[in-house]
């Protein structure tokens, strides 16, 4: 029997706000900026007790993201928070040339990432954003599954040298990971051991994936989970090891098929190990406005959609 | 250091951009030449820094960003000249390998660069998280920048400069190139910038101008304006400046922003650039 022990429901962005507050308690170098969204960053706390290393700077995300590589001359680690569309297409060519290019210490910190930010609708729901930021030379990804892990990855980021772009959420969720999980930059965690297929998933649809797997033990499935937090760099040795075993593989994630955590993995099965693959993703196409959990089903990426893509990839074994 | 001296530096300067760009037959002598005379007294005269210990951080020093990055060759020549890398190395500028990328950039490391630039309008905001930086580490020292004026139609910039003022970022003092030419012709034409210094002073920005080929002028607005610094508003110099400045034939046109002069053409220009400190 697949079980979790459960450690309440949060909005993974709760675990940003927690673990930045605590960077500013036990890191002096830590400073952070927020573009008119503190609230909705959970930014409150830091900004409250460290005010002097915290910088509002307005409706401006491409100013902010040149101060941020410019406060690292001098020493800093800046935090930038804003939307998730706000942190990378709007931003894209700031973070090009003055962080990724420039090898600056800059952690870009996203919320409000994919569909799941609901009822505002396409204009605000990024979809692409894993892919913009992955293909930026020199830089890192992080897709933290819960509130436990956004606060612990938050966290052990400050301590990554180097650009960073660190993606959560809106919707509460359920917390699995443990309080006193160790983060660490590109070594994925297998949540759930098993012999039939792998289901490799980030953020939100993780804990979908989760749910997948105990449909699909009904069924007399045995999935093996991937919590893949971290799309760059890879952990292609946790994903053959897997791979090796159950031979076909689900990528599962809150994101467009194209450019997402699915095509880093099929990258490395071409190269590595070829067996099958289903992608579970957005396929090309914008969101709409709604509730999350509507907006997963319509589009795609809930739980019912990785226990059928499931079965597609293991019909596909030799 | 003498006006003499400075302005001598200032030919060798001249001579470097035309012989660096003629070489690889690309990269930009006009804006170069035109803030030649600026970035030679700011590096030779102004600033306090550490060309011989060059520290990314900057910490207790004054940090310079060059916004309007094509003008490299400038840039190159006076870190060069004034000791951060070998003047030999202007050799390699824009050749494969090198770390004289065709626009500045820090990937290579090379000494005297802090920040990748090229792609306009983000020198300004990179500056004012410096100056930010420098005030949380209780460093006294400033942050410069320099910009084209056709660098200023970039939406960036106008974030950077409402929020300088709101912020009161006062330890930061921003040159803009005003030679009013750019690469598709005439700033006035191609779209005007207005009046520009009350743009600034509505933006709550503290407005110098000045000749930006007389040195003795340079030298005295520069301090002029570093005495208005910690006085709760950043600070912009509009400097005049004529794109090819000590080149005739460039002079007049934008033909020379973007474009290198043949082996003859070189020639005469350095016919006109007699002061040499020794050609690398």
């Amino acid at each position: 029997m697949i079980e979790f022990e459960i450690f309440g429901n949060k909005d993974t962005r709760s675990g940003f706000g927690e673990g930045l507050h605590e960077l500013g308690k036990t890191n002096p170098n830590v400073v952070a900026l927020c573009a008119d969204l503190i609230g909705s960053l959970k930014m409150d706390a830091f900004k409250n007790d460290f005010p002097e290393r915290f910088f509002q700077v307005g409706i401006a995300e491409a100013n902010m993201m040149g101060m941020a590589a410019g406060l690292t001359v001098g020493g800093k680690i800046p935090f930038t928070g804003t939307f998730a569309n706000f942190s990378t297409g709007r931003v894209y060519d700031q973070i090009r040339q003055s962080i990724a290019y420039s090898h600056k210490n800059v952690k870009i910190c996203a919320s409000h990432a994919g569909l799941t930010l609901g009822e505002d609708g396409a204009t605000h729901q990024i979809l692409e954003d894993i892919g913009m930021m992955k293909m930026l030379p020199n830089m890192t990804v992080v897709v933290p599954a819960d509130f436990n892990q956004t606060k612990q990855a938050t966290i052990a980021i400050a301590d990554h040298e180097g650009p960073v772009y660190l993606r959560f959420g809106r919707p509460v969720m359920p917390i699995f990971i443990k309080p006193d999980a160790k983060f660490v930059i590109g070594k994925a965690d297998v949540l759930v051991e098993g012999s039939d297929v792998t289901i490799v998933a980030c953020g939100h649809l993780v804990w979908k994936a989760i749910e997948a797997a105990k449909v699909l033990e009904e069924k007399g499935i045995k999935a093996e989970i991937i919590n893949m937090h971290t799309i760059k760099p890879l952990d292609v040795d946790t994903l053959l090891k897997s791979i090796s075993k159950t031979k076909c593989v689900v990528t599962a994630e809150e994101h467009m098929i194209n450019g997402g955590l699915g095509d880093s993995v099929a990258q490395v099965l071409i190269q590595k190990m070829l067996v099958p693959q289903e992608y579970v993703g957005v396929n090309d196409s914008f969101g709409e406005s709604g509730t999350p959990m509507e907006l997963m089903t319509k589009y795609g990426i809930d739980s019912a959609n990785i226990v059928e893509t499931a079965q597609k990839a293991i019909a596909r074994k030799q | 250091m003498e006006n003499k001296q400075l302005e001598e530096i200032a030919s060798q300067v001249r001579r470097d951009i035309v012989r660096m760009v003629t070489q690889v037959n690309s990269g930009h002598p006009g804006g170069s030449l035109g803030c030649t005379d600026f970035l030679t007294v700011l590096y030779f005269h102004h600033m306090k820094h550490q060309p011989k210990d060059f520290s990314m951080d900057g910490i207790n020093e004054d940090v310079f960003y060059l916004s309007n990055g094509h003008i490299s060759p400038v840039w190159y020549s006076v870190l060069a000249r004034s000791g951060y890398f070998p003047v030999e190395d202007l050799g390699s500028f824009r050749r494969l390998g090198s770390k004289l990328q065709g626009h500045p950039s820090t990937d290579k490391k090379l000494p005297g660069i802090r920040m990748a630039s090229g792609s306009l309008g983000q020198g300004l905001s990179c500056a004012i998280g410096t100056a930010q930086a420098k005030k949380l580490n209780n460093d006294d020292r400033i942050v410069y920048t320099l910009h084209g004026d056709g660098e200023l139609q970039e939406g960036q910039i106008w974030e950077a400069a409402i929020y300088a003022a709101a912020k009161k970022v006062d330890n930061l003092i921003a040159t803009i190139d005003y030679n009013g030419r750019q690469i598709d012709g005439d700033v006035e034409d191609v779209m005007s910038l207005g009046n520009l210094a009350q743009k600034w002073i509505a933006f709550g920005w503290e407005v110098l101008e000045m000749d930006g080929h007389n040195i003795d002028e340079i030298i005295k607005t520069l301090d002029k304006a570093k005495s208005m610094t910690g006085k709760g508003k950043p600070i912009v110099i509009i400097m005049k400046t004529e794109m090819g400045q000590g080149v005739d034939y460039m002079v007049g046109t934008h033909k020379w922003h973007g474009s290198a002069p043949n082996e003859e053409q070189l020639q005469a220009a350095l016919l006109q650039l007699t002061e040499t400190l020794g050609d690398y």
